[in-house]
């Protein structure tokens, strides 16, 4: 009934998705936590990037009005969802907010059409109908109508659940890692077809994943959420290419985080030198606007580092070091292996290039690192 | 005068557990998905029939539905007679006494429902009530039967609770428990037998067809609507 005026209505002059809100939990066990956010995602995908626990769930579910945050407003475009200081906080079922559950929760006991139509109560039959095989033959789904949610596979779930949510024609849609369990191409398809309707109805999207390949493969916009706080915001490349903070850098795929103290400055040559924490080893690193007197750390891509047999000269790579092989491990198609020269290494490679240098555990090898693989990071204070 | 008892006790059944079928579906619900701290005192106020001797509930129901009660007082005032020694007067003692028979497994299987399924229902747009109604009914529904059956079940056999309210009046009070009971103080040993056996039958057949039914519930149920 509260559906019928967003499921009929025409789609909804584009709203912009405002949040500002702090939701503190007094947690027992988990330790307290504060989710402290305030951005707007305009229509389009808005990638919300983090790890576990970094308050991604919480804060979905208090835009969906599930939870209820402590302070702060939300709305959508004119439409306040929430607001503190209005005391306003609308239930989910009116705030035509599409969010699809990490679970997908597809009603067991329905087929696919009865879980697609089970948003449009208010609509006639007919509408009911031509709405429910729209939507379904949009997501590929038409021959799976009668069957039910246990009849069928994990990919298709995941289209029923979308088309589902969707088909109400929702103002804001969420995602909660809808992909996370499927294969690349079945993941790739969903994202084809899901692009495909957002490019007729233009709403915001806010996409939660952790995986780094979807942030790229999506990335218009991304989000990093760390510890309840956006840490940092811009497209995919400036906030995984460029990380600011350690918890987007080992998002990011740096394998190699060495925790360092400021040396000394060479401004000509654009560069400074720090010192690993520990074992006397220094790295040269490119010249950044840290603060000196605090601790830092220096990320590099297990990628980015070169071995060598034997002691390499006249290489431009500032930085090498000889050490010892501590592992050798073959992970898919890639070697990696650990590097002790004091602090520990960790170098992805080819099984070739392992024959090729008839790399050993306990050999001796050379790790080669240029200036500017090294990522200086500092987190926000 | 064993076919006037059975019919008496079967229509007491039927009214009770229909009673709890109203009564209990939405108390069960509020059981499963309240937050409120003294919801362990209702808790524990339903349970109390399974533990209480039925002698003790039957004699303060006796004394609530009394005529010196004042529940007694305004029944007579608007029935024309008295609440007690009565059949309406069994009904309430019956209702109370197979309570959690129909309650408990209506909460356990609504509790059992996963709650995301609640809150994509609600993210549709769906109000509370067809939240309940298209969702939670449907799936509890295994739950729901089976505090039915077992309330209905568990009133054809009672005792107690029946003596202490209704007596032993032909017609009005005296179910078959109450008819063994007699039989056997009139050491009718063969008569007391005979309707003993019935009632087994009857209890032992209930309860297959409950355990039956369940059994194909797993992939029978979700075509009820």
């Amino acid at each position: 009934m509260e559906m019928s005026e967003s499921a009929t209505a025409a789609p909804a002059p584009n709203g912009e998705l405002s949040v500002r809100i702090r939701k503190s939990f007094t947690g027992e066990g988990v330790g307290a936590f504060a989710l402290d956010v305030d951005f707007t995602a305009a229509a389009g995908f808005t990638i919300l990037f983090g790890a576990s626990g970094a308050g991604k769930t919480t804060l979905l579910d208090c835009i969906a009005g599930l939870q209820k945050p402590g302070a702060g407003r939300i709305a959508v475009g004119e439409r306040v969802l929430f607001s503190s200081a209005g005391g306003l906080n609308l239930p989910p079922n009116r705030r035509s907010v599409g969010y699809l559950l990490q679970t997908l929760a597809l009603f067991p006991h329905m087929t696919v059409a009865q879980n697609v139509q089970y948003g449009l109560d208010g609509l006639r039959e007919s509408d009911r109908q031509s709405r429910c095989e729209e939507i379904l033959a949009l997501f590929r789904i038409s021959a799976l109508a009668g069957r039910r949610p246990e009849e069928i596979s994990g990919g298709e779930r995941q289209r029923a659940a979308l088309a589902r949510t969707l088909v109400t024609r929702p103002r804001v849609l969420l995602l909660d890692e809808p992909l996370s369990a499927l294969d690349a191409v079945v993941k790739s398809q969903i994202l084809d077809d899901l692009r495909a309707w957002n490019n007729q109805h233009r709403i915001p999207i806010l996409y939660v994943t952790h995986q780094r390949e979807e942030v790229f493969a999506l990335g218009e916009n991304v989000l990093a959420l760390d510890g309840g706080r956006i840490v940092a915001r811009g497209s995919p490349h400036e906030v995984l290419q460029r990380p600011q903070s350690e918890t987007v850098a080992r998002l990011a795929g740096f394998e190699n985080i060495f925790e360092c103290a400021f040396v000394a400055d060479h401004p000509e040559q654009g560069t400074m030198t720090c010192r690993v924490a520990g074992p006397a080893l220094e790295l040269e690193v490119p010249l950044s606007r840290v603060d000196r007197s605090r601790p830092l750390r220096i990320g590099i891509r297990a990628g980015d580092i070169l071995l060598a047999s034997a002691a390499p000269q006249g290489l431009s790579a500032r930085n090498i070091f000889s050490g010892v092989i501590t592992s050798l491990r073959q992970r898919d198609v890639m070697v990696v292996a650990k590097v002790n020269c004091g602090a520990e290494f960790e170098v992805h490679l080819t099984p070739a290039a392992r024959e090729a240098l008839h790399l050993e555990v306990g050999g001796t090898v050379w790790v080669v690192v240029k200036t500017y693989s090294c990522q200086v990071l500092q987190d926000i204070q | 005068m064993i076919l006037q008892a059975l019919t008496l006790t079967l229509r007491l059944a039927v009214t009770v557990s229909f009673i709890l079928l109203i009564v209990g579906v939405p108390l069960a619900y509020w059981l499963a998905n309240s937050r409120r701290r003294w919801k362990f005192f209702v808790e524990a106020l339903v349970s109390l029939p399974i533990v209480l001797p039925p002698t003790v509930l039957g004699f303060y129901v006796l004394v609530a539905i009394g005529p010196l009660s004042p529940v007694g007082r305004w029944y007579q005032a608007i029935a024309g007679h008295p609440l007690a020694f009565t059949f309406e007067g069994l009904v309430v003692g019956s209702v109370l006494y197979s309570l959690p028979f129909a309650v408990q497994p209506m909460a356990t299987s609504f509790a059992s429902i996963d709650h995301k399924l609640l809150d994509a229902s609600a993210l549709l747009g769906a109000s509370r009530w067809r939240t309940f109604r298209r969702i939670v009914l449907p799936l509890g529904l295994p739950g729901v039967l089976t505090g039915f059956v077992l309330s209905f079940a568990h009133t054809l056999g009672e005792f107690g609770v029946v003596l202490m309210i209704g007596g032993n009046i032909p017609g009005a009070t005296r179910t078959i428990s109450i008819l063994i009971f007699d039989q056997v103080e009139a050491l009718d040993y063969a008569a007391a037998n005979r309707t003993a056996l019935l009632l087994l039958v009857l209890c032992f057949a209930i309860l297959a067809g409950l355990y039956g039914l369940r059994k194909r519930a797993a992939w029978n149920v979700w075509g009820w609507k």
